[in-house]
């Protein structure tokens, strides 16, 4: 096995990405997929802020582009409708499996999801730059390798999506609203269906 | 309303498109009462510039009466504004540091994606100018929606004519960083690669900032005209050799600095200039770049490139050994218009700076398509084309 341990790159970077996960699965996540994406992002505002506008769940379909809706069903469990190729939606349980408020919350699937995924969000203080975020996301691909080029043609990738979810969270907390260049309300109802 | 809207190479035309609306909560609606053509719209015209769309709406240089507002816009309806052709969000790191062209948030999430894979990390949005720089529509409109409108446009006080103040969104603030950006000290000698709108208030710039001389060099005998009314030395790179040129007029030493206003369609007849042009036919895609290639020969040992001009892609040929062997600097980016525009407001109305003299045709918003054309064909007699979608047709 390749030794992922050899720098101090992010395992997000890895070329190993199986013993990326190996890893990553041993101290920071459940394991609930064969996929890693990993995406840091510099967010312009204080820790407490960002942390606690994120922990509340019902805000991410806000600036997370295909999730339609997130159900808080008590204060560790939320259901998640997502949108998924060809006009479909996919459906699971979430349960937060370890948070420390204020720095890290990290989540996985529970049995029965339509996609098996786990995550882990962490906020880390950035002096005068603000507060540097970092997601890392496990997930099984929907229906392996072709369903995840299917998805990339649809742009539902998750590294797609993750990468420009969280461009628009910093958007959405810096400038408390989210950059379009829709021309018209019609147009703009358009982009977001 | 009407708007110049683009659907292809030298293809442009005024087509009748919705209104613009209020969509975000700093957002606001300018009625513009002029715009400009850019050097920088002749690339899009040209075809240069991918990830156009047809029915783009064109124009980023445009100033107007404000007539809706967002809850958060700080502006008035009413008020008179030009607007900043860069599209910069005022909150995150890098407008805190005034370094609004790398706004982190100009640009819609999604279309970040092209600018982070061709640049390794995306910029501000612009106006009217690809899908790559965000895709918003420009402001040769009837009406334009300004994101942001809160931290972008200037206010101009009542009274003061459209045609003074409307280059305060690109090439006036973009001709002064690019002197800025030469690091004039005084006593030094400048010279300036092109005298179109962005080199000739370099020129003007250079001279404020404390340059002894200036040399201002270009092919078109009425702009070469236009820079020595401003106190320049000009070469016609038609008639004279530029390096030898310049070497002589500064006693072998080489200007102090340089500054390549010309960028990615530099002309003439030059052995790289035709192998860039055959590339970038056969889409090889490298830039055309004889200009800054001769300004980085003949700075002098130790001196300052500033490179205002546009460049998009790759270039071959660069003289990456004469730039390391005589230890030049480079200074060079999108402008950051917002930083600049009340130094440069002030400095209009104080009469420090004329900025009139550029325009050589005024038209009404219906007659851009001949605009863009006359511009492209006459550079030397069209320095400037202003649109009035108030004013009457004339052609």
């Amino acid at each position: 096995m390749p030794d992922v341990t050899t720098d101090d790159a992010p395992l997000s970077a890895s070329k190993h990405p199986s013993a990326a996960i190996d890893v990553a699965t041993d101290t920071l996540l459940e394991k609930r997929g064969d996929s890693i994406v990993g995406r840091s992002v510099t967010i312009n505002r204080p820790r407490a802020e960002l942390f606690a506008y994120f922990r509340d769940f019902a805000n991410l379909p806000t600036f997370m582009e295909n999730v339609v809706r997130i159900d808080v069903l008590d204060s560790k469990r939320s259901h998640w409708v997502v949108k998924a190729p060809a006009g479909k939606t996919v459906e699971w349980d979430s349960v937060v499996t370890d948070e420390a408020d204020g720095s890290y919350i990290a989540w996985a699937s529970e049995p029965g999801a339509d996609i098996n995924n786990s995550g882990r969000i962490e906020f880390r203080d950035a002096g005068a730059r603000g507060t540097v975020v970092t997601a890392t996301l496990l997930y099984d691909p929907p229906a392996g390798v072709v369903g995840k080029l299917i998805a990339k043609l649809f742009q539902r990738e998750p590294a797609i999506q993750a990468r420009r979810d969280l461009r628009r969270f910093k958007q959405l907390m810096e400038t408390g609203e989210i950059a379009t260049a829709a021309q018209t309300r019609q147009q703009f109802e358009e982009e977001l269906a | 309303m009407r708007a110049l809207t683009w659907h292809g190479r030298h293809d442009v035309r005024v087509d009748t498109v919705d209104d613009p609306e209020i969509i975000n909560p700093r957002d606001a609606i300018i009625k513009i009462t002029a715009t400009a053509i850019c050097g920088s719209d002749l690339h899009l015209y040209d075809g240069y510039i991918p990830t156009m769309q047809s029915g783009d709406i064109l124009g980023h240089e445009f100033m107007g009466e404000v007539v809706e507002i967002g809850p958060k816009s700080t502006l008035k309806k009413g008020q008179k504004v030009v607007v900043p052709f860069t599209i910069a969000c005022g909150s995150c790191y890098h407008c805190g540091k005034h370094q609004y062209s790398a706004c982190d948030n100009g640009l819609p999430a999604d279309n970040q994606d092209i600018a982070q894979t061709l640049y390794g990390q995306p910029m501000s949005g612009l106006f009217g100018y690809s899908h790559m720089t965000g895709g918003y529509a420009g402001g040769q409109a009837e009406y334009v929606r300004v994101p942001f409108s809160d931290v972008g446009p200037i206010v101009i006080p009542e009274g003061i004519d459209d045609e003074k103040v409307l280059f305060l969104s690109d090439i006036l603030p973009t001709g002064w960083m690019a002197a800025e950006n030469a690091d004039i000290e005084p006593g030094d000698t400048v010279a300036v690669w092109g005298c179109g709108p962005v080199g000739l208030f370099a020129v003007q710039s250079a001279f404020l900032m404390g340059a002894e001389r200036v040399i201002a060099i270009d092919h078109f005998p009425r702009r070469l005209e236009l820079a020595k009314k401003f106190g320049a030395e000009t070469i016609n790179f038609e008639d004279s050799g530029v390096y030898d040129a310049l070497l002589e007029m500064t006693g072998g030493i080489g200007p102090d600095a340089v500054i390549d206003s010309v960028g990615l369609e530099a002309h003439g007849f030059f052995v790289d200039n035709v192998i860039d042009q055959i590339k970038k036919s056969t889409f090889l895609g490298t830039d055309r770049t004889h200009a800054i290639r001769q300004a980085i020969y003949a700075c002098r040992k130790g001196g300052r490139v500033s490179m205002p001009a546009v460049y998009g892609g790759f270039v071959d040929k660069f003289p990456l050994g004469a730039f390391m062997e005589k230890g030049l600097t480079l200074k060079t980016g999108q402008t950051h218009v917002q930083h600049y525009l009340p130094g440069l407001l002030a400095a209009i109305l104080e009469e420090k700076i004329d900025t009139t003299f550029l325009i050589s045709h005024r038209l009404s918003l219906e007659e851009a398509p001949q605009g863009y054309k006359m511009f492209h064909d006459n550079q030397n007699e069209v320095t400037k084309v202003v649109l009035k979608p108030g004013l009457a047709p004339t052609l």
